[in-house]
């Protein structure tokens, strides 16, 4: 190593650390993919990979103490979070030191601890609880914010409007961030919405402001993301961002994503969030060895987690008859 | 709220709805209410009468038509150090925001693995008898039984409405409280201050020998006037009164079919699928060794409810049709 972090300027120290939270998520996406193919996770899947930048960005501009909630494409949300390449992994593999002792799965990836409160599999469930949790800050006299992160196809289900209009009306301090990735499962998500941006076009309807934002860059999406959460925190109300991105791989599982024309996958994936921000870096002057060294760290540690995670004991049957009440147990009668 | 002293002893259980709550604001600064006209307007039923006045728009919010929103925001409020109370008018709309109910609330302490837990109670006007027709009278208890992760709890006066309305505010598990609209205007005695009735303890109301009576809500009444039929013709029955479906007190009913042999459930929901179905498969599991005579269930008609007060008559429970059953299982 060439040239040590402190020798860099604090814009490519900061950018340095989101680069290498992007490539922790990547390393894991890749490693999901891989543990998928191999059998070793069972179920479904539904990679962030090409959308990193959005949870790292978001989550670069949010407190400790503010809220999260995702969709079941959601596992780069955790990581951006604070939960554990390992964690997540051994929840993936229906191991007992996965992330929601396995009672979760890959759609359901949570970190309450770290203020990211679920991963929700009901397209669109989630904005009206963001909504709530941004309420019950103001109940409680605190200055936190909620974020609710959702795609571009949940912009056509009741809740979405349910949610802004009544954050609106309450002027809570949510911020909602679409994940504009152009395709609701196989179908254009062009081909079934009114508007052409459908998170942004619909704000207007809510007297909500929106930005429509490069979702690719992480710079940008941190930057929008500061403004979003300053407003909600200081009282200015609810905030719409879309921001475009794309998945590297198919919807879930092994979807070959076939419905995507190539010129399209070849423009975005040349816009790979990570090459995005490669791209930035060299501009403030960080040199390749000192990316080339995160690159190796970051391996390292998501090979370490795949090992770990294989390694883990599977989940205790006694935990399927647990955590159901408050109390611990399942018991529903005497 | 009610002046309970004023009203010498005696309640509305509409009065009571209010006053459970009022009784669990005052003591637990987090207990905030939140639906539709329940503020200012104080409740389309009146069942939030005076809480506004007391408590101010910060601890009892008026919401749009947003059922989605409302229970969605309460079960997010919930799982943030808040207790919301959310209304939900008419238990008929618990379908506008039933992936709440069946796929949001209950599930996510299991599925985060115990991360979490949702404080908060869904109350609703719940069951027929008033000509509303189809859309604004079923009795859906059993779509909340249905979900495993739901308490469901459905009282039948004055004072287990704040009893229960206590226990399920302070519950840390998700509660859907069923109050029957038309039990609105019945009265009973006030319950004293602190009065808390224990989720999961069914009520013997009316103790008897020869055959058991399990009701809830609605047809606590029912099965207490068929009860009352019977016992001229020398038939000595017992009724309970379940409360709660879940936690169900299954322990209260088989003792009670221990002794009197015979067991008559008598339901406001669907035969098909009613809760009643639930309860008869573990006495006939758990209980077999007591019975004289079949399970039989009172429950309502396979059909939508009609809108006419003589069609209702016979598609509900009514005291005649549970008596004629206990005539039959008396004599089996
Ligand atoms: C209410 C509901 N309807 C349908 C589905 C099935 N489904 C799962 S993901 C998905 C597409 C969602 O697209 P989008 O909101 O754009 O999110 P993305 O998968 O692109 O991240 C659909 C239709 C669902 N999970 N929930
Ligand atoms: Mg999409």
């Amino acid at each position: 190593m060439t040239a040590p972090a402190d020798q860099l300027t604090g814009a490519a120290t900061e950018l340095l650390g989101w680069y290498e939270q992007m490539a922790v998520i990547r390393g894991t996406e890749k490693a999901a993919q891989d543990l998928f193919l191999a059998g070793l996770v069972k179920g479904t899947t539904h990679l962030a990979a090409g959308q990193e930048a959005v949870a790292v960005g978001v989550s670069a501009a949010l407190r400790a103490d503010d809220y999260v909630f995702a969709t079941y494409r959601g596992h780069h949300h955790a990581i951006a979070r604070g939960a554990s390449p390992e964690a997540c992994l051994a929840e993936l593999m229906s191991r007992a030191t996965g992330l929601c002792k396995a009672k979760g799965g890959s759609m359901h990836l949570t970190k309450a601890d770290a203020g990211m409160l679920g991963s929700y599999a009901i397209v669109g469930s989630h904005l009206p609880m963001a909504v709530g949790a941004a309420w019950s800050a103001t109940l409680r006299g605190t200055d936190q914010v909620a974020v609710a992160f959702f795609g571009d196809g949940a912009t056509n289900i009741g809740a979405f409007h349910e949610a802004l209009n009544l954050a609106a009306v309450w002027r809570l301090p949510v911020v909602f961030v679409c994940e504009n990735n152009l395709y609701m499962e196989y179908t254009p998500i062009a081909s079934v919405t009114a508007v052409p941006n459908p998170a942004a076009d619909r704000a207007p309807a809510y007297r909500l402001p929106a930005e429509l934002i490069d979702g690719n860059d992480v710079v940008v999406v941190r930057d929008a993301a500061a403004r979003a959460v300053d407003r909600a925190r200081t009282g200015g109300g609810p905030t719409v961002v879309e921001a475009r991105t794309y998945r590297h791989f198919g919807h879930s599982r092994t979807d070959p994503g076939t419905y995507r024309p190539a010129e399209e996958v070849r423009e975005w994936l040349a816009r790979d969030p990570l090459a995005v921000a490669r791209d930035r870096l060299s501009r403030l002057g960080v040199p390749d060895d000192v990316v080339s060294t995160v690159d190796g760290r970051v391996a390292e540690l998501v090979a370490a987690a795949v090992s770990a995670a294989k390694a883990a004991p599977p989940a205790d049957p006694a935990e399927a008859l647990t955590d159901v009440w408050a109390d611990g147990g399942a018991q529903w009668r005497t | 709220m009610a002046d309970v002293t004023a009203t010498g002893g005696t309640i509305t259980y509409r009065e009571a709805v209010a006053e459970g709550i009022a009784r669990e604001m005052r003591r637990d600064p987090t207990v905030v209410c939140l639906g539709e006209d329940i503020g200012a307007a104080e409740g389309v039923f009146k069942t939030t009468v005076g809480l506004f006045k007391e408590f101010g728009p910060r601890r009892v919010w008026d919401t749009p038509i947003s059922e989605q929103a409302i229970v969605g925001a309460a079960m997010g409020a919930a799982m943030t150090g808040i207790r919301p109370v959310a209304e939900i008018m008419f238990s008929d709309f618990l379908a506008c925001c039933w992936d709440y109910l069946a796929n949001e609330i209950p599930k996510v302490r299991y599925m985060t693995g115990g991360q979490v837990t949702v404080p908060l109670v869904v109350r609703t006007a719940n069951g027929g008898g008033l000509g509303f027709g189809a859309q604004h009278s079923q009795a859906v208890e059993n779509w909340a039984l249905a979900v495993p992760g739901l308490k469901v709890v459905a009282p039948s006066t004055p004072a287990d409405v704040i009893g229960l309305m206590a226990a399920s505010i302070r519950s840390d598990d998700p509660v859907v409280f069923f109050e029957h609209k038309g039990l609105f205007a019945s009265k009973g005695p006030a319950a004293p201050e602190g009065h808390v009735v224990p989720l999961g303890a069914a009520a013997v109301v009316r103790p008897g020998a020869d055959v058991t009576l399990v009701a809830l809500a609605s047809t606590v009444p029912v099965a207490l006037r068929a009860a009352e039929t019977v016992a001229a013709e020398g038939i000595d029955a017992e009724v309970v009164d379940l409360r709660c479906l879940v936690p169900l007190d299954m322990h209260t009913v088989l003792d009670s079919v221990g002794r009197t042999s015979r067991l008559v459930i008598v339901e406001e929901n669907p035969y098909q699928g009613g809760w009643g179905a639930t309860v008869a498969s573990i006495v006939a599991d758990e209980g077999f060794e007591s019975l004289d005579a079949p399970v039989r269930r009172v429950a309502a008609a396979c059909v939508p409810l009609p809108f006419a007060d003589s069609l209702e008559q016979v598609v509900l429970p009514t005291a005649d049709k549970v008596a004629a059953e206990v005539r039959r299982l008396a004599a089996y």
